[in-house]
């Protein structure tokens, strides 16, 4: 095992700038598919607070009884995707209004009959809060007599659900080609490697030395220089981020650095690009010595 | 140690066949010269002997291994049996006299405790004690070939296979790298040494096997050979 590590940090020694190349180039594989998740992460955080704005308002007939909005609100509650349902009267409608519509106090305030409807506010459970659960709630409401109308701003929600998966597909797509990249690098890299010390692995096959004990440097090599490159994607990322943060680009829009899990994360990728770059280069290239 | 029964070679880009219808037996204890001008098989046929090559026909037979029959697993198994010296020495050059020794027992999975003393035991052998530190490039041709014989003899194979061992040294290195040769072989190791040197094969008085065209013309113990 020392030997293995012994001749995998040598090899590092001999090829200086050779792996010092690789690793920056790996690291900038990493780096950008690193701002990349670090892009995701941070619209999906802000998609999640926009989602938890996702509400179906149910507007109900004036006059309907207060027993049968009673029972309703109870039913409707009971649906799997509903997690809170708010009954707002006319009075607290119109209240509301007044509060929050500043520009239109005056108005709603001489006004002798109130023109806003009671409604029923529900709030919807989170993975329910998209375009389709909101018009299954929305078509179940219809259902009841009382109601008059059912809103619940199905393009805004529709274009929530767009954005979220165009941000998944881009992110898989760009994060897919990247590590793609990462790994061709790594494998030319060994393979330069692999052709600089042919006459190292010809001495070795020729003295007896196992397939496996051949590859294990060089494997073990891809898997060093893989998490080397996550470790120096991961401080550009950082680095990155505080240049953003010391800005003021993003100031109030809450952005969020990747966690404990997301680093380790990306030094895991880094580490399986490593090792499958180069255990699928060793292999290939080690038959040509 | 050593038996070939009717042995060919033929290669994908070669017309001729490399080595044809080679019949031949190497005891315990034999030094053997095989000579043969260039091309005449003798690489085909020490490559036989450590499977870097397979036979297209026949049977070859080194250290009780079947050669056509080695799986890749065994080939390391094998050389482990063999030590093999090139005209070429193919030492690490970024390694000492003492490290390239080191390498073939560390690559082979010796205990880190005993190659110290089995490496200064062969550098002894060799008569390069005082050269353990020195690079390749700090030693003469004839030290470079001396520390590849070491190297070969570290594992203790029972066989030496030597390809043109002393094609790039003068005439007082190749006395000296053949005495060492013959102080091995004297010791019990088999020795099969392809040179193109007939002034050394005439006065060391061994058995030759003479290659030409890929077939074996003379066998100087041929007529001591027990029938096949």
């Amino acid at each position: 095992m020392n030997l293995l590590w012994r001749e995998a940090l040598l090899s590092f020694r001999r090829t200086r700038l050779l792996s010092v190349l690789s690793v920056v180039t790996i690291a900038f594989a990493l780096f950008v598919t690193g701002l990349f998740g670090l892009v995701a992460m941070n619209l999906r955080l802000a998609l999640g607070q926009l989602e938890e704005r996702v509400e179906v308002v149910a507007f109900v007939q004036r006059g309907t009884p207060s027993q049968t909005i009673a029972v309703a609100t109870s039913d409707i509650s009971a649906f799997p995707e509903v997690r809170e349902v708010l009954y707002v009267s006319e009075a607290d409608a119109l209240e509301r209004a007044r509060t929050e519509l500043v520009e239109f106090q005056d108005a709603y305030r001489d006004l002798e009959v109130n023109p806003l409807p009671p409604s029923l506010e529900l709030k919807l459970q989170p993975g329910y809060r998209d375009a389709r659960s909101a018009g299954e709630v929305a078509e179940r409401l219809r259902g009841f007599g009382f109601i008059e109308d059912v809103r619940y701003g199905r393009e805004w929600v529709q274009n929530l659900d767009r954005l979220r998966t165009i941000a998944g597909l881009v992110g898989l797509a760009i994060g897919s080609a990247f590590a793609l990249v990462s790994m061709v690098i790594i494998g030319v890299t060994i393979r330069m490697t692999v052709l600089q010390r042919a006459r190292e692995i010809q001495i070795m096959r020729l003295v007896g030395a196992t397939d496996w004990f051949i590859r294990g440097p060089f494997i073990l090599e891809g898997a060093i220089k893989g998490f080397l490159g996550g470790v120096l994607a991961v401080a550009l990322c950082g680095a990155v981020f505080a240049a953003f943060k010391g800005q003021g680009v993003g100031l109030g829009l809450g952005l969020t650095f990747f966690g404990p899990l997301e680093v380790l994360a990306l030094l895991v990728f880094g580490t399986l690009l490593g090792l499958a770059g180069s255990v699928v280069s060793v292999g290939r290239h080690l038959k040509r010595v | 140690m050593i038996r070939f029964t009717k042995v060919a070679k033929h290669y994908p880009t070669g017309s001729e066949p490399a080595l044809a219808d080679v019949t031949f037996h190497v005891g315990r204890g034999e030094f053997v010269f095989l000579t043969g001008h260039s091309g005449a098989g003798k690489s085909s046929l020490l490559k036989l002997m450590y499977a870097e090559e397979r036979p297209s026909a026949g049977d070859v037979r080194v250290s009780g291994f079947t050669i056509g029959a080695l799986t890749a697993d065994e080939v390391p198994r094998l050389r482990r049996r063999l030590g093999i010296v090139f005209q070429d020495f193919r030492l690490l050059e970024d390694r000492t006299a003492a490290e390239n020794i080191a390498f073939a027992l560390e690559v082979t999975g010796s205990r880190a405790d005993v190659i110290p003393a089995r490496v200064a035991r062969v550098l002894g052998q060799v008569g390069l004690e005082h050269k353990a530190g020195a690079f390749p490039r700090e030693l003469s041709g004839g030290e470079q070939q001396r520390v590849a014989i070491a190297r070969a003899l570290v594992n203790d194979p029972p066989v030496l296979l030597a390809d043109e061992p002393t094609g790039n040294l003068d005439e007082r290195a190749t006395r000296g790298v053949f005495q060492l040769l013959r102080d091995i072989n004297a010791s019990g190791t088999v020795v099969l040494m392809a040179t193109h040197d007939l002034d050394l094969v005439r006065q060391a008085g061994h058995r030759v096997l003479e290659l030409r065209d890929g077939h074996l013309v003379f066998d100087s113990a041929a007529d001591q050979e027990e029938p096949a």
